[in-house]
């Protein structure tokens, strides 16, 4: 193939306050090439992919196009546009009520004596849609059509506008099987017409069948640059995730074993919900660590929310304590005994400008009931009494929570559901963005709690963490529960292993 | 000079610091413009001043803003149909206790059996508001403006477009006074809205529900706090007050007027809950701030119409007020003056 | 490719809109028949007397779709009749003059809300809350007054009658023939309901606000200038309020404080019916247009009735926007559940 290179970016580097966002990275893309851009959480992909098209600055290095001997730098996506970059969001960024043909002119529309030339502006669409193979009414709503036809929209709108650089970020999460081979279609097709894409995605199988290319960053630095054909499944994850795949110490286990004959706590038949999980049954034991891994985007929090009816699950059936439950709302759920810690604790944590006590207190009384509150006493000792027990540092009671730091927060609502007493403590990422002390104390809480009989389900992208505190472990991959790991296989290999899944052909 | 600093600042922190100010500025002026105006007398056994004129008057409003504040906290929307709610409230307590008549000189019906139709009638237009925000999730200010026009047209159906009159002493008690009792009967009820508020807020979690409805509702439902109900049940509450309200602007005027019974009050409650200090964004509230800016606002209109300015003409003043008031709360603005800020600072260095 | 085709939404609720009409009015045929429903006159009246509410919901459809809303139009209409009457009658300013003068006033009053709005990022609901209780106070300080206009100059825009022969006309008593009429205001407003139209219709203006409407990060990841537009749409608005005005005033021949109150419900009532959405991106003029012309047939059939009093329209309208507030959001959800 005749690649010339049409981006490269040499020793970029840029900094948050306080993060390394992206240290002296390098990144090459070819022309007609799929070039995958990979790494876990905080890796600095998507700082990688600001800097690129002008949403942040950068600090050092350069950025060229197209082997030009003079660097550019974009200030603005539409200065990144001029200069033949364009992006495709998860979230497709075109306009729902406008026809498929506006949202491809829009901004740029044929004209007539100064008015809008419909005529020419719908044929012009339906030429350029046709070219890529897409045969649609252009003249219908966006809105009319699915997901995966909108991104592929928005891709011929940014290769009509002249791209030579087409960065997709993540097009595939709320995609089913069936679209995202046609959007492999497309990347294929323009691949061929020479356009370089840098692909950005979760999802390993993708990869391994698109792309040309793998870069993988991680912590704000350049992993390296592969082939794919050359790169196994299982090194691609170690690279990811910062382990070296033959070098693997077992991290010694702070003993948590569990009865083997312990009642089944939650029993779990056939639960999914169409686009987020697919159906999956589970089986957790009273006392249990149950982990559930797999990288980001395979369907971790989503198993953890249908459980727990934060998004109502649409088939399945629920056994809790032995007793079928139908959980509609988390309300149903928490008077099941469960408890859900979530993943995004400053949109669905914490309440802000509301004190810590209040913070504290807050699903407890949910639980008991709006005519039921509790006292001003009662609040006061129990709030003191779990301050004192997660050690949470805060000037008073009466704090806002806003003003604590992020591990504080965290613990204020880990905190506010054991104050539930619950039977079943989902944990989504309860350690993530907070300091390496706080981290050790709540993966010591969990151990703790799980000897006390509490059943808690743990998730994190961290391995050493979940190998720390969990006693089995089950495995997501591509919005799939694909499989479960016992005590003894729970070690670096097998995870990876497990989290790579279809290692055969690539290994 | 730090000190004085930090004390300012400390003192401007302080929640309550917007109200009373606003408050204390409009009452000095007020006392240096009329000397007389802290001035109380007993006329006929009933307390008389400016200053009596003044709490007595807000009664109707404080009731109002006392819903208005749950509304605003719940929903980040505001009630504009409660001026409209308070007239179907009169005209159907006035036609119940007229039995149809224009004007009567007794009760046609038990006077009770016309307050609580009146009470009904503000929480069904209540639950007609919250339905349409809480449940079919329309702007709340769309979809109070239904009953802001038709409020006055159904009020005016129930009196046949005749002002209804209730010649009757004990109906005009309600809003003036109680023989006997020198302090005017609407400062009691507004008194006994507040507290009994105070009493829901504080003895069911309500309080702490509405507010957390409003700062963070993804968190509320994860926490199994339903936020539809609460916002519906915000708004029947302000219904609810709005009825009372009305209750007593009829009394007072012992009559049904229904084109002047809580005219403009809508805006005026809306100012009372931001000179209260509370963000029209929704979230945290506080009763007392709205109760203390209704006061404040019915002070500031006492002045003016001594001033001699017309009720038609003060919404002017309010208006810009409110907007003044908004643009402080906005980020937007703070955002702006920040940049303005640091491009003065980097001109001076450049210089 | 699926040649499925599907009625959408948008279009079913804007066809409900002109059957409605057309049921009405046929219904009025046939109840009012003999007090002479059926006279062009009676049809051509729905325009006379609404020509300020078609422009002024044609303003309004246009600040709907960027998902905005203006309730200060009705009092700004009061203010604007208000200013004429007062600068022509006590003033002694011409009426061209004084045309000129409101509609600057307009655009100065759109200005400042449309700041407010698109720059400050305030909610449009109090921006134009407190912009509705300005307009309606500034209106009592010109004057507490009624004021009649008597200007001659204005007297013969208003009354000039354009007769519409190739209706055919009728001989009254007095051997007269009476050919069906309009005024001049009737053309004004239906010139700028045509204008209106082209501008949203064929002008990257235009389609930038649908875009806004539609989804307001997109357009600006587009490269639109959202807050330009907006700001555009609030002048734009307060300058056809101030004309809406005008032909309001053309009507009444008066201004007095308590002048076109509860017309913001009228206009946001005639573009939701006529199809606007509330949640803002979807909207057409002449869908405004039958809100119009069906809250002047209630307006007619009460008249025609003669024994209801005239807050039957005000409720029936409100009862109307309830409806079909609640017809868009069953929409809005048979969607998302798709």
């Amino acid at each position: 193939m005749p690649n010339e290179i049409v981006l490269s970016m040499k020793n970029i580097s840029k900094t948050f306050p306080g993060v390394r966002a992206l240290d002296h990275v390098d990144f090459t893309l070819r022309s007609g090439e799929i070039h995958a851009l990979m790494g876990e959480n905080g890796a600095g992909k998507s700082t990688l992919i600001k800097v690129l098209t002008g949403v942040e600055e950068f600090e050092s290095g350069e950025i060229r196009i197209e082997g030009g001997s003079r660097s550019i730098i974009n200030h603005s996506p539409q200065e990144a546009q001029e200069h033949g970059i364009s992006t495709v969001y998860q979230e497709v960024n075109l306009c729902p009520n406008l026809s498929v043909a506006e949202n491809l002119f829009i901004g740029r529309e044929p004209k007539r004596a100064g008015l809008i030339d419909w005529k020419t502006m719908n044929r012009k669409a339906a030429e350029l849609l046709s070219r890529l193979d897409m045969n649609i009414d252009v003249t219908k709503a966006l809105e009319n059509y699915s997901i995966a036809l909108q991104q592929m929209i928005a891709i011929a709108r940014a290769v009509d506008m002249s791209a030579k650089v087409l960065i997709l970020d993540e097009p595939t999460s709320s995609l089913d099987d069936n679209e995202v081979v046609k959007l492999f279609g497309l990347m294929r097709r323009l691949k061929a017409e020479g356009v370089g894409i840098i692909f950005v995605t979760h999802f390993l199988e993708q990869v391994y069948e698109v792309c040309d290319k793998i870069t993988v960053l991680r912590n704000g630095g350049l992993v390296g640059e592969y082939e794919t054909e050359t790169l196994p499944r299982v090194q691609l994850v170690a690279k990811m995730m910062g382990k070296d795949f033959d070098d693997l110490a077992a991290i010694k286990k702070e003993g948590n074993r569990v009865q083997k004959n312990s009642e089944a706590v939650i029993d779990a038949r056939g639960i999914g919900r169409h686009g987020t999980i697919k159906p999956y049954d589970l089986q957790i034991r009273k006392g249990e660590v149950i982990g559930l891994t797999g990288l980001l985007g395979s369907g971790r929090s989503e198993l953890a929310r249908s459980l727990y009816g934060a998004d109502k699950p649409d088939s399945g059936q629920l056994k809790v304590n032995g007793k079928t439950v139908v959980i509609r709302t988390p309300i149903d759920a928490m008077m099941a005994g469960m408890a859900y810690l979530p993943e995004n604790r400053k949109e669905e944590g914490i309440v802000a400008d509301l004190s810590v006590r209040e913070n504290l207190i807050l699903a407890l009384q949910a639980k008991r009931g709006m005519f039921h509150p509790i006292g001003s006493k009662e609040q006061e000792e129990l709030a003191n009494k779990y301050v004192e027990l997660l050690q949470i540092k805060t000037a008073s009671l009466d704090t806002p929570i806003k003003s604590l730091s992020g591990g504080n927060q965290q613990k204020v609502i880990l905190g506010r559901w054991l104050l539930t007493d619950p039977d079943f403590l989902i944990l989504d990422e309860p350690t993530r963005g907070i300091d390496v002390g706080t981290k050790t104390e709540i993966q010591k809480l969990v151990v703790q709690l799980a000897k006390e009989g509490v059943t808690v389900m743990f998730i994190s992208s961290e391995i050493e963490e979940m190998i720390r505190t969990c006693s089995r472990m089950a495995v997501l991959r591509d919005r799939e529960k694909v499989s479960e790991l016992k005590e003894d296989e729970l070690d670096q290999n097998h995870i990876m292993k497990a989290i790579a899944g279809g290692g055969g052909t690539n290994e | 000079m730090n000190k004085g600093k930090a004390f300012i600042k400390r003192l401007t922190g302080y929640r309550l610091f917007l109200p009373i100010f606003c408050l204390v500025l409009v009452l000095i002026s007020n006392l240096i413009k009329t000397p007389g105006f802290f001035e109380v007398t007993i006329k006929n056994g009933v307390l008389y001043g400016y200053i009596i004129d003044v709490i007595n008057r807000a009664s109707d409003l404080v009731i109002l803003s006392v819903g208005m504040t749950l509304v605003v906290a719940a929903s980040a929307g505001t009630d504009i149909s409660v001026g409209a709610v308070m007239s179907v409230a009169g005209a159907v307590c006035c036609f119940i206790l007229s039995g149809g008549q224009q004007t009567v000189n007794e009760f046609a019906n038990p006077y009770i059996l016309g307050v609580l139709a009146a009470i009904l009638a503000g929480i069904l237009c209540g639950c007609f508001n919250g339905f349409l925000v809480a449940r079919l999730k329309i702007q709340p200010m769309v979809a109070t403006l239904i009953l802001f026009t038709a409020g006055r047209g159904i009020a005016q159906l129930i009196t046949k477009g005749q002002i209804t009159y209730i010649r009757v002493e004990s109906y005009k008690m309600l809003g003036a006074s109680i023989p006997g009792i020198p302090i005017p009967t609407p400062v009691f009820v507004a008194l006994i809205v507040v507290l009994l508020t105070y009493v829901l807020l504080r003895k069911t979690s309500l309080g702490l529900y509405i507010q957390t409805v409003g700062i963070n509702p993804k968190a509320s439902k994860l926490m199994g706090i339903k936020s539809s109900m609460i916002i519906f049940l915000s708004y029947v509450f302000c219904g609810l007050c709005a009825g009372i309200s009305g209750l007593v602007a009829s009394s007072r005027i012992y009559s049904a007027d229904a084109n002047n019974i809580g005219l403009n009050l809508e805006l005026d409650a809306i100012l009372a809950v931001a000179l209260g200090g509370n963000s029209l964004a929704g979230g945290k509230f506080s009763l007392l701030g709205s109760v203390i800016g209704a006061y404040t606002i019915q002070a500031l209109s006492t002045t003016l119409y001594a001033m001699g300015v017309s009720p038609d003409q003060i919404p002017v003043y309010k208006a810009i007020v409110v907007v003044v008031i908004v643009a402080l709360q906005s980020t937007e603005l703070k955002r702006m003056i920040n940049k303005l800020q640091i491009n003065v600072k980097s001109g001076k260095k450049v210089a | 490719m699926k040649k499925r085709e599907k009625l959408d939404g948008k279009v079913f609720l804007l066809i409900i809109t002109i059957l409605l009409f057309l049921v009405m009015y046929a219904a009025g045929l046939i109840i009012f028949n003999s007090k002479g429903f059926a006279k062009p006159q009676v049809f051509l009246n729905l325009f006379i007397s609404n020509a300020g509410l078609i422009v002024i919901a044609a303003g309004m459809t246009m600040v709907m779709i960027t998902g905005g809303i203006d309730i200060s139009v009705g009092s700004v209409v009061a203010m604007t009749c208000m200013m004429l009457a007062w600068m022509m009658e006590n003033k002694g300013i011409g009426a061209v003059t004084a045309l000129l003068i409101v509609l600057i006033m307009g655009i100065v009053f759109g200005l400042v809300q449309g700041f407010f709005i698109a720059y400050l990022k305030l909610q449009p609901f109090i921006v134009t809350l407190a912009g509705m209780f300005f307009a309606r106070g500034m209106t009592a300080i010109i004057s507490q007054e009624m004021i009649s206009i008597k200007n001659e100059m204005f007297l013969k825009w208003a009354k000039s009658k354009i007769n519409l022969t190739f209706l055919g006309g009728a001989v009254n008593k007095k051997g007269v023939i009476n050919y069906p009429f309009i005024y001049p205001s009737v053309i004004i407003a239906l010139v700028t309901l045509i204008g209106i139209f082209i501008l949203l219709k064929f002008t990257k203006f235009g389609r930038t606000i649908y875009a806004v409407g539609g989804n307001e990060q997109s357009a600006l990841m587009m490269g639109l200038n959202v807050r330009r537009t907006k700001l555009l749409v609030y002048v734009i608005n307060g300058f056809l309020c101030s004309l809406g005005g005008f032909l309001f005033a053309l009507n009444t021949c008066a201004g007095f404080v308590e002048q076109a109150k509860g017309f913001e419900m009228e206009a946001i009532a005639s573009a939701v019916i006529g199809g606007t959405l509330l949640t803002g991106g979807v909207g057409n003029v002449f869908g405004s247009l039958f809100g119009v012309l069906i809250k002047g047939t209630i307006e007619t059939f009460i008249t025609f009735q003669g024994t209801l009093s005239s807050w039957w329209t005000k409720i029936t309208i409100a009862a109307l926007l309830a409806f079909f507030i609640i017809l868009q959001s069953l929409f809005a959800k048979a969607k998302e559940k798709q």
